[in-house]
């Protein structure tokens, strides 16, 4: 998935040239366009809206005459009369217009990233020690910063969890502090919004996903029982998922342990390095 | 002299559930009977991981009513994608919290009420929804 495709702005148009459309109408075209993930501007003249730039734009309107002449042509404009299109043959049009200019495609991915609340974040770097997929990184100021969305694990709110200000949220979870909501003193108090997430387990997670390793490992010589290795570590994960409210999926879907290790290590030597740079202790 | 209006920004939250459908779907609904300009988005959250210019635009385009969810997460939403909101320019109306009569009186009322929050704001601090639409 690429999130860095320009997007087709849609504009509802029902100015000179145009007939208005009935409220009904309007809100079947708009609501059909929004459930295929397009941005729609209704334009009229109570009000500004957001004035064009370099995206592709399609002009919808209903057209007794021809469409509207392009004047400006350095903006990559279309127009469409929808008289006759109920709202699926409205999305349909704006489906093949999309394909047609090249702009992104809605829908692929869930948008479950972290975003940062840079009023309460301290540079801990705590979230990038922790989280094992690259979301996080640092820019050229050594700064926190969020850089691969997409590496997210949908539903997963765990790093949000081993902030110790409540600086991450994710707008789509449930609950607040982590959905956006303010954060409260009792917020930091609760026991689940405590600096170290892996205290769920009686300490550091990947240390104790590790030492299991280890057990297993010595099992195996004895036993060569990897069955048993297995349930063990699955039953590590559903308590740390129960407890941190962390969907199952994502931490069955996790790597190894030594791999998890791997990329803690590098992880940890990134938020040492930034945290070095600003002279903060470990 | 009649002032313009701040512009309205709608968010639809397409692709999760956390705001109550009969919420967005009236809001959304009595934009359209209204007859005003407005901008409606599928979802911010999406525009702000992709970095989508269009937040900018919106952004940069004056005083903004914006109809979604927290304020704090709309605020660092725009943040993230290079896109600040103005602290004096932006009200949000969050739709996780208020009803679709509340959110729709203020968003047509001509006066802005900045609400972007600033600093480490504690419940204490914020105005409640009843004052905010006052």
């Amino acid at each position: 998935m690429s999130l860095s495709t320009p997007t087709l702005r849609i504009v509802l148009y029902e100015g000179e040239g145009a007939q208005p459309l009935a409220a009904a109408d309007r809100y079947a075209a708009v609501s059909s366009l929004l459930e295929k993930g397009y941005a729609v501007t209704r334009s009229a003249t109570d009000r500004p809206v957001a004035p064009a730039d370099r995206s592709p734009m399609l002009v919808l309107g209903r057209f007794p005459g021809p469409p509207p002449e392009v004047t400006e042509t350095d903006i990559p404009v279309r127009f469409h009369d929808i008289t006759a299109l109920a709202p699926a043959q409205l999305a349909d049009l704006v489906e093949t217009v999309r394909a047609d200019t090249g702009a992104a495609q809605h829908g692929a991915w869930k948008p479950w990233f972290p975003v940062i609340d840079y009023d309460r974040c301290t540079n801990c770097m705590q979230c990038l020690s922790f989280c094992l997929f690259g979301v996080y990184g640092v820019d050229g100021d050594r700064h926190i910063q969020v850089q691969n969305n997409d590496n997210c694990k949908t539903n997963c709110p765990a790093c949000s969890r081993v902030c110790p200000e409540a600086a991450i949220m994710f707008p789509k979870y449930k609950a607040g502090p982590i959905n956006g909501d303010l954060v409260s003193d009792a917020d930091l108090q609760k026991e689940k919004m405590k600096v170290d997430i892996s205290a769920l387990l009686g300490g550091d997670v990947y240390a104790m996903l590790r030492l299991r390793s280890e057990k297993a490992k010595s099992r195996f010589s004895k036993e060569r029982d990897s069955d048993k290795a297995l349930a063990e570590r699955q039953k590590c994960l559903i308590k740390l998922a129960a407890a941190g409210d962390i969907p199952p999926e994502v931490l069955m879907s996790l790597p190894s342990p030594e791999e998890i290790a791997r990329r803690s290590e590098e992880a940890q030597a990134k938020a040492a390095a930034a945290r070095g740079a600003f002279g903060t202790p470990n | 002299m009649s002032q313009t209006p701040p512009s309205i920004l709608y968010c639809h939250c397409q692709y999760a559930q956390v705001v109550p459908k009969e919420v967005k779907d009236a809001v959304l609904r009595g934009l359209c009977e209204s007859g005003v300009a407005f901008e409606a988005v599928a979802d911010l959250c999406e525009m702000s991981a992709r970095r989508d210019p269009a937040l900018a635009r919106l952004a940069n385009a004056g005083p903004v009513k914006i109809a979604a969810c927290f304020p704090r997460a709309v605020k660092w939403l725009f943040h993230q994608a290079g896109a600040p909101l103005s602290p004096d320019g932006a009200e949000v109306l969050n739709m996780r919290s208020l009803n679709a009569e509340e959110i729709g009186t203020a968003l047509f009322c001509a006066e802005l009420h900045a609400n972007l929050p600033a600093g480490k704001v504690a419940p204490s601090d914020h105005p409640t929804a009843a004052s905010t639409l006052a």
